[in-house]
């Protein structure tokens, strides 16, 4: 049997090896997601984030319980922030998973970004597909907690949920732009904190001001939970639900989702092709060197040296 | 180009042993040492550790232990690793230890054994020296 045909078999071992190859970047494990992609498409994509310490861990934690009661597979990949100092990370999110761990039927997945900006990276995407085609049902994807415009995850995701909790500022907070445009479902955490009633009336104004953005049909529920005392967790799943009946009822939405996946994976994988492959060697030449001298010494400026590196590297490039 | 690879440790505390300051000291450390470090927590079976451990394709396993239930725990990591043929994986171990067991610990396969007073740079020197990222 070949790594892929392994993967789609479910064979742990192997797709967790294919999740490190990937984020390391492997030539041979590009090879291996082509064979795969015929395969993905099946599972149910949902995406939570919000800023860090809301309790998106735990209400995965809990959410994957409730899966698993239904009968439902489920993968999980959790992203953390790599250390922009050491470019070593601390992957913490499974703490509050642990208790899943022994689960044939759960597949978690601790990631880093590497650099990448946005909530979560490339290898992300990438890894949803792997365990899309070892045929988990469900893939909750926890983006790294940061704040006001990770917004990737949507792209990826079939629902996406926007984890807060009561007391994170006032409402000029909600009317900015960035993430709390993306929530498909809204989950007001730690609800039994003081604030809560405000901070849903916060959100709930922001959404009726925008109704025109809600003209596909979908208005962004508003719910709350204590994600710690499992409160809240099964009208979550409710409305993730009728979230996908909504996205499967008409045709035309599919297919504009379809379309939109597509081009979004395809031009990000684009970019980080041309980042690896074109970026990193401009980065690594001597050449690089020795202009930032002579930006240094004032020789030249950085935006002329930026023309002329760029055009002379892409006229190579074609030729 | 190709990305170096990267070298990923799971820190778990098997057993009941609830004092993890010396597990996220270390995790700490990994990390500034451009290591990636899942930390999986306290309160663990040895079960549960090699399952995280496979899942999350890690090249070496820390287990901390502080209550005396080393000599239990640690062996039955290493040898449910074989079982699952993840043999490839480094274990070793962090903690109180009689002196006596250090000895019986690395036969059962723990390759390496930090007592208290052990300098950080120590346990980092040791993981580039004995630990490679999967080829």
């Amino acid at each position: 049997m070949d790594i892929a045909e392994k993967i789609i078999s479910g064979d742990i071992r192997s797709v967790a090896r294919l999740i490190r190859d990937i984020d390391d970047n492997v030539p041979g494990s590009r090879e291996v997601l082509k064979d795969l992609y015929p395969s993905t498409g099946k599972a149910y994509v949902v995406g939570i984030t919000g800023s860090p310490g809301v309790g998106k861990s735990t209400l995965v934690d809990q959410m994957v319980t409730h899966l698993r009661a239904d009968g439902k597979t489920v993968g999980v990949l959790a992203v953390d922030p790599t250390s922009p100092f050491s470019g070593g990370a601390i992957l913490g999110d499974r703490v509050r998973m642990q208790r899943h761990s022994m689960d044939e039927g759960v597949f978690i997945r601790s990631m880093a970004t590497r650099g990448y900006f946005g909530g979560i990276t490339q290898s992300t995407r990438s890894a949803i597909d792997v365990l899309d085609a070892m045929g988990k049902d469900c893939i909750i994807v926890e983006t790294v907690g940061v704040g006001q415009d990770e917004i990737d995850i949507v792209q990826s995701a079939d629902t996406t949920i926007i984890v807060l909790v009561p007391g994170m500022g006032d409402d000029v907070q909600a009317l900015k732009a960035g993430i709390l445009e993306i929530g498909n479902i809204f989950v007001i955490n730690k609800a039994d904190r003081e604030g809560a009633d405000r901070t849903v009336n916060d959100i709930r104004l922001m959404i009726e001001m925008d109704e025109k953005r809600y003209k596909d049909g979908w208005k962004p529920p508003i719910l709350t939970a204590q994600a710690v005392f499992d409160k809240g967790i099964i009208e979550i799943l409710d409305e993730i639900d009728k979230h996908r009946k909504h996205l499967e009822s008409s045709a035309k939405i599919q297919s504009m989702r379809k379309y939109e996946k597509v081009r979004n994976d395809l031009s990000e994988m684009i970019k980080d092709k041309i980042i690896r492959d074109v970026f990193d060697e401009i980065i690594n030449s001597g050449e690089f060197e020795t202009t930032l001298q002579s930006i240094i010494k004032g020789e030249t400026d950085p935006y002329t040296a930026c023309d002329t590196i760029v055009s002379k590297k892409l006229k190579k490039g074609a030729a | 180009m190709n990305q170096k690879r990267k070298i990923r440790i799971l820190v778990a505390k098997p057993g009941l042993d609830g004092h993890d300051r010396g597990a996220r000291i270390i995790a700490r450390t990994y990390r500034d040492a451009g290591f990636e470090v899942v930390y999986s927590g306290l309160h663990q079976t040895p079960e549960e550790v090699v399952q995280a451990a496979i899942q999350e394709d890690v090249d070496m396993i820390g287990l901390s232990s502080l209550a005396g239930a080393h000599m239990y725990l640690f062996p039955r990591v290493v040898e449910l690793l074989h079982e699952k043929g993840a043999d490839d994986i480094v274990v070793c171990g962090g903690g109180i230890f009689p002196e006596e067991d250090i000895p019986k610990l690395k036969k059962a396969g723990i390759k390496e054994l930090f007592t208290p007073g052990t300098p950080l740079d120590k346990v980092v020197k040791w993981v580039e020296e004995n630990v490679k990222p999967r080829g």
